[in-house]
């Protein structure tokens, strides 16, 4: 069978022509195991990929348990006050050390056999350990830390490559819009809110990165959130006269070594700070002060690139930082081709009162999350989306050309920002040996 | 609070209105569902790994205040709402129930529900837990003030989304 007809492909999965403007990505990759398996060895083994945030563990001995890149991972505040990212396995046997979501630790006791470890991972103690032989070095047994393990402004990254460059650098232009979020904190500091949003979506996971970051499905998909919006006064018409340094009009943007954000004017408001009716008149005094508070702080202008304009972020692969109506951090991994498992928080700055928490949280459960207006629905057209794969042999090829023809900005609703990303998997998936 | 006195409340009128409750549900005929509730009335989701929080401290599943309670039902009926279109069957079983405590016309109540909610060619979605409720008599009716439905579920996980009300 041609598994590449209709004149695409040339044998590859993502075939462009900047010449012909088309640009395509054939559904096997949706589909495969094969491919799947490549994934995990080739961009899950080799990129940056989040870990978790550094208000997760504030305090020496405060822990969390999660799944990252497929490997069972403790996220540890030591006792020295530094953050590590330890495998957890037992070096014994293998049995899983750590077994609760989160907590404050003195040390990790091995359930199976009792071997028991510091905070930092080493090895202290073995039961009948006069029964090991010379060969067998204590020292040598501790728990194994991620190969790399850095930060960025409190988002702490993993990579099991030793020699993948560093964080910063992988960042590239990931980094001013990650900076655009952090900064609405006056400490710069921002904080994960407790409660956890874990969901599995029967799709593929790369169809989130898309989604994450898909304005073009916003008036189909998303018809009823929009009606609520109306039915609470708020203008969701995108409004006029930005400019300068605020972009003028919803744009998607290339951040660099497949990062993606659109870049959008504000006209849903934003806790920080920009008032709609949603919040309440008693809000809008309040609002007013942590403008002024950003205007002192960082200046007229800035203040407005980050109170007045929306980001949805992708850091290649799989973690999208979504600040608009609130901010949530979201993170999701394969666990077959058609099933992805889905972790989402909500950040603020650590400073907020409990009020503006509460306008933060409310704000974020309208859109967001698996019982809020949009959430439920993008998950509904993952899902139908999948089962439209089951056809991949007949029906090959989805479409991305959206905006190819502009010769200006691409725009949040063309697909330029989307082909970043498909690009960038197409590098490492496809590199020509 | 004071202990339960029968004479402020009976189980088995606090069960009617529970049954009462599901079967509107079930059969999706919200407005009728909304008009069990009080005028103020909230229903609250916790999160699967914190569920004795508070929804002004942790992001929550749903926190809906009446105002945003109104806007879901008119999302549900709209064949826009994507999730629950076409809508999904569902079957409640509510055991358990206890008044658990009353203060004046609030009675406090609390109930076991298994959900099951079924949709086209998908494996059945099974929703287990607890609710507390707020109960409040208004004019002789038994009102539902306050609803709060805690999932046992360590994660949502295989359940996905709560785009129906639970």
């Amino acid at each position: 069978m041609n598994k590449h007809q209709n004149g695409h492909g040339n044998g590859r999965l993502v075939a462009e022509s900047r010449e012909n403007m088309t640009f395509s990505v054939n559904r096997e990759v949706f589909v495969s195991r094969e491919i799947l398996e490549r994934e995990q060895r080739t961009l899950f083994d080799q990129c940056w990929i989040y870990v978790g945030h550094d208000s997760e563990v504030r305090n020496p001995g405060d822990f969390r348990t999660r799944w990252v890149a497929g490997r069972p991972i403790i996220f540890i505040r030591g006792q020295d006050g530094t953050a590590r990212c330890l495998i957890n396995s037992c070096r014994h046997r293998g049995a899983t050390v750590c077994r609760e979501r989160e907590g404050t630790a003195r040390n990790f006791f091995c359930m199976y056999h009792g071997w028991t470890y510091g905070l930092d991972g080493a090895l202290r103690g073995v039961p009948g350990e006069e029964a090991y032989p010379p060969s067998f070095d204590k020292a040598k047994m501790g728990l194994v830390a991620a190969p790399r393990f850095e930060n960025y402004r409190d988002f702490w990254f993993l990579n099991f490559d030793p020699g993948a460059p560093e964080l910063v650098t992988y960042l590239a232009g990931a980094k001013e819009y990650i900076d655009l979020v952090v900064d609405q904190s006056p400490s710069g500091r921002m904080e994960i809110i407790s409660g956890t949003q874990e969901y599995d979506i029967k799709a593929n996971w790369k169809l989130l990165v898309e989604n994450s970051v898909d304005d073009y499905h916003l008036i189909a998909t998303h018809t009823t959130w929009l009606n609520y919006m109306r039915n609470s006064g708020v203008n969701v018409a995108p409004p006029k006269g930005s400019g300068l340094l605020l972009p003028t009009k919803g744009l998607g943007k290339d951040l660099g070594n497949g990062h993606l954000t659109t870049d959008n004017p504000n006209f849903r408001g934003r806790p920080v700070a920009r008032w709609i009716s949603v919040y309440g008149e008693e809000a809008k005094a309040d609002i007013d002060a942590i403008r002024a508070e950003l205007v002192q702080r960082v200046g007229e202008a800035r203040a407005a690139r980050i109170a007045d304009t929306n980001r949805n972020l992708v850091v290649f692969p799989n973690l999208v930082i979504n600040d608009g109506s609130s901010v949530t951090v979201r993170n999701f991994y394969p666990v077959a081709p058609d099933h992805m498992r889905v972790t989402a928080w909500a950040l603020g700055p650590v400073e907020e009162t409990e009020a503006q928490r509460a306008r933060r949280l409310h704000a974020f459960l309208t859109f967001y999350g698996p019982g809020g207006f949009a959430t439920p629905d993008d998950v509904a057209a993952l899902e139908a989306v999948q089962q439209g794969f089951a056809a991949w042999r007949d029906v090959q090829w989805n479409d991305l050309s959206r905006g190819m023809a502009r010769n200006d900005d691409q725009l949040d609703t063309d697909e330029g920002h989307i082909r970043v990303f498909w690009r960038r998997w197409s590098e490492l998936m496809e590199t020509p040996a | 609070m004071n202990t339960p006195r029968a004479s402020a409340v009976s189980r088995a009128e606090v069960e009617d209105l529970f049954y009462r409750e599901a079967e509107l549900l079930d059969a999706w005929k919200l407005d009728e569902w909304l008009g069990l509730l009080t005028e103020d009335a909230s229903y609250f989701v916790p999160p699967n790994d914190k569920p004795d929080a508070d929804h002004r401290f942790t992001l929550f599943t749903i926190a809906d205040d009446i105002v945003r309670l109104r806007e879901r039902v008119i999302r549900l009926k709209d064949p826009n709402c994507h999730a629950e279109y076409p809508p999904s069957r569902t079957r409640r079983m509510i055991s358990n129930v206890r008044v658990v405590a009353t203060d004046g016309d609030t009675i406090a109540a609390t109930a076991n529900f298994v959900i099951y909610r079924f949709r086209r060619h998908a494996a059945p979605y099974v929703f287990v837990g607890h609710y507390n409720y707020q109960l409040k008599r208004q004019g002789g009716m038994l009102k539902i003030a306050e609803r709060r439905a805690v999932l046992d579920a360590e994660e949502l996980g295989s359940l996905g989304s709560v785009s129906f009300i639970l």
